[in-house]
């Protein structure tokens, strides 16, 4: 972590205090004098909305769970009490409850930027690994928190991705057994979930600073994925990505409060507010929105492969489609970091977009006929994108030129922007002199 | 600028919500005008005390709502009953209260609405094995599936108001008879929202339910319109409030992103990016 402070502390106590503890400094150097890259654009900006998320999340969380009883008996009511009787408690549970489903907006937008413009990339191999472990255990999360209202998609949900730990040979059914707590979701599951739903935030925010300090060794990539070669190439953080961020935030709020205020539900399933009842289940049992296109890949392995048999192959799809992430860096070998310069990378990315989100279409439809074949076909594709598509396009494709430095890309964009205009203007003279020529 | 309206709209693409409970396989619902529907939505008081009349003689001898207490009938935003009126109601019901000498007392505003049955066997032996589900929150656990794009029209118009809908359309597609090939169970009547026989018997009848105000008609479908909007309320008796909070939360947020874009602008005016 190179030094970029010029911080000069004139205050005796500042002084003092520095000289023992200096977190000013610290701060001021990586919240405020941070060098970063002046061309990176709004899809950046979403890091800094996550980490809003994060502390929105676990503010809110802090209070429900001041009012929430992890009782199987209680746990319904004490969510309906928290929204009809405590003080703007309807409020703070809805901000809890959409914020999850934001919070993955978000995550899926930052994920997709680094994804185009390589972010995983020598030398931020670490800061990519640590960014799939968070969502990893954002992914844990969410889904213990959806178990707590103890309705019947958190029952059924519950039971069955605990279920998919019965998959794994040997230690399959001691695990199940030890994350439910028992033999059956019961309420020695719903305290288990509700102490860890407690625990992994604030292991999340130690991650993400963790994931921040690997991003402060190499400081931020940019839509050129061009390193930074001079000062001309930056703008210290504060105030130009702060208020940047700033702006991106609050315009992130205008949606989510769109949800909270005026249709807390439509994101979840009205089959939540029907209260778990073990003997009868949902006619359709579907994960949350963000978990759909993984949910996907579970089911679309409904065939046994050698000694392996369709439950576990299931299970080894569905976590090697996020385990895969942890080992991209080394799959895509290419030297050009951004999707920008890389005329042969852009539509199978494009694609894999799509592909990620007919699979999350996929999920949430019954495993039948045409919808089976389609969830192979997006499987293959997610894992041929990482395996097959990436190593190859690393080989044989021929990238653009990268501009020699970021501020030399900026001065081409402003450059051809002239050029562009006084065309323009040029055919409009032209014309008009046309004109009064006749 | 261009880059973030990209960036949300990829954003509400992402978020296609699922529906996951069976639809109903009859025939489609007609989806009707709710007072409480949109951001501008407040409940019809007077609505909401017609429907509680219609909850009050005819569901509730089966059905409870033992999440609402008998003041919040009195609270804003809801039926608005007076005080005095519900105090009175309250005390025509009973609390079964075992530390008493005599087993019961009168119930209070305080009180939750006493169950119809003790228990969940009573219930049962009284409706032929079938259970009527409790009021509290039914009207958010029904829901008229919407296929894509219409989960899409429905999230940007913020309507989420389709288990009043469901309500609706259950009370009042009610037949004498199953269609021809169709079997239904010996205590079941058809229905043909559900598509299938139902353990409820058809509730509700034309001049069943006499109401104080005479321009209001005495038909099935004005009862059941009624009494979906009072339990859509029991499941979120706060809706108004919530989002008169809303609208200013965002008149806010639309003003503070202007400033911000402005405050950013401003910033980064003398450097070429």
């Amino acid at each position: 972590m190179s030094s970029h402070s010029n911080y000069n502390p004139t205050n005796p106590v500042e002084k003092w205090f520095d000289e023992r503890l200096p977190l000013i400094r610290f701060s001021k150097e990586h919240l405020m004098d941070f060098p970063t890259p002046k061309n990176i654009n709004y899809w950046w900006t979403f890091g800094a909305v996550l980490a809003i998320m994060l502390v929105m999340q676990i503010i809110t969380g802090i209070v429900l769970a001041m009012n929430y009883v992890p009782n199987i008996e209680m746990a319904f009511d004490s969510v309906e009490h928290i929204r009809r009787n405590v003080n703007y408690g309807r409020i703070i549970q809805a901000t809890h409850a959409v914020g999850a489903s934001m919070f993955f907006f978000a995550v899926y937008i930052h994920m997709f930027r680094g994804l185009y413009y390589g972010s995983y990339k020598a030398p931020r191999e670490i800061l990519w690994i640590l960014g799939v472990i968070i969502f990893l255990l954002m992914m844990a999360t969410s889904f213990m928190g959806y178990v707590l209202p103890w309705g019947q998609m958190s029952y059924w949900g519950a039971t069955v991705i605990t279920n998919v730990f019965s998959a794994i040979p040997l230690v399959g059914t001691p695990i199940l057994e030890f994350l439910r707590g028992g033999f059956v979701v019961d309420n020695p599951t719903l305290n288990r979930f509700f102490s860890l739903h407690y625990l992994l935030p604030f292991i999340i925010a130690a991650v993400v600073a963790l994931h921040i300090w690997a991003l402060h060794v190499p400081g931020n990539g940019n839509p050129t994925g061009v390193e930074v070669k001079s000062k001309a190439d930056t703008v210290p953080f504060h105030p130009y990505y702060t208020m940047k961020d700033l702006f991106v935030i609050v315009v992130f709020f205008i949606p989510f409060a769109w949800f909270v205020f005026f249709a807390p539900d439509i994101l979840g399933h009205a089959d939540n507010y029907i209260r778990a009842n073990p003997f009868i289940t949902p006619a359709k049992i579907v994960p949350e929105w963000y978990l759909l296109p993984f949910y996907a890949m579970l089911r679309a392995v409904d065939f046994d492969l050698f000694f392996i048999n369709a439950k576990l192959g299931g299970v080894i799809v569905m976590f090697g489609s996020i385990l895969i992430l942890m080992v991209l860096p080394w799959l895509d070998k290419s030297k050009t970091r951004s999707g920008n310069f890389r005329p042969m990378f852009k539509p199978f990315f494009w694609l894999f977009v799509l592909n990620f989100m007919m699979l999350m279409y996929l999920g949430a439809q019954a495993a039948e006929g045409i919808y089976v074949i389609l969830s192979k076909v997006g499987t293959a594709y997610y894992f041929g994108y990482f395996l097959i598509i990436l190593p190859i396009l690393a080989r044989i494709e021929t990238p653009k030129p990268l501009p020699n430095s970021i501020s030399q890309s900026i001065l081409d964009k402003y450059e051809a922007k002239a050029l562009k205009q006084a065309k323009i203007q040029g055919n409009g003279n032209s014309e008009i002199q046309g004109k009064g020529g006749k | 600028m261009r880059n973030i309206f990209s960036a949300l709209a990829l954003s509400v693409i992402l978020a296609i919500p699922m529906p996951a409970m069976a639809a109903p396989s009859g025939v489609p619902a007609e989806l009707q005008k709710w007072s409480f529907a949109g951001i501008f939505g407040t409940y019809d008081t007077n609505q909401l005390q017609r429907g509680f009349q219609v909850f009050q003689e005819v569901c509730s001898t089966c059905h409870g709502a033992n999440l609402i207490a008998f003041r919040n009938l009195t609270e804003a935003g809801g039926p608005e009953f007076a005080e005095s009126q519900i105090k009175q109601l309250a005390s025509e019901y009973y609390i079964i209260d075992p530390e008493l000498e005599e087993g019961e007392r009168p119930a209070i505003l305080a009180d939750l609405w006493p169950s119809p049955y003790a228990t969940e066997r009573e219930t049962r032996e009284a409706n032929n094995g079938a259970l009527p589900p409790d009021f509290s929150v039914l009207a958010k656990a029904r829901y008229i599936p919407r296929k894509f794009p219409l989960n899409f029209y429905d999230m940007a118009r913020a309507y989420q108001e389709g288990g009043a809908d469901y309500i609706y359309n259950l009370l009042v597609t009610y037949e004498d008879e199953p269609p021809y090939g169709v079997e239904i169970g010996d205590v079941q009547q058809y229905n043909a929202f559900l598509g299938a026989g139902t353990a409820m018997m058809s509730p509700l009848m034309d001049e069943l339910v006499e109401y104080d105000d005479s321009t209001v008609p005495l038909t099935v479908e004005q009862y059941a319109k009624d009494v979906s909007a009072f339990m859509y309320w029991m499941a979120d008796p706060h809706l108004v409030s919530r989002k008169t909070i809303g609208l200013n939360v965002l008149i806010f947020l639309s003003v503070f992103a202007l400033l911000m874009y402005l405050v950013k602008r401003r910033i980064w005016a003398g450097v070429k990016h």
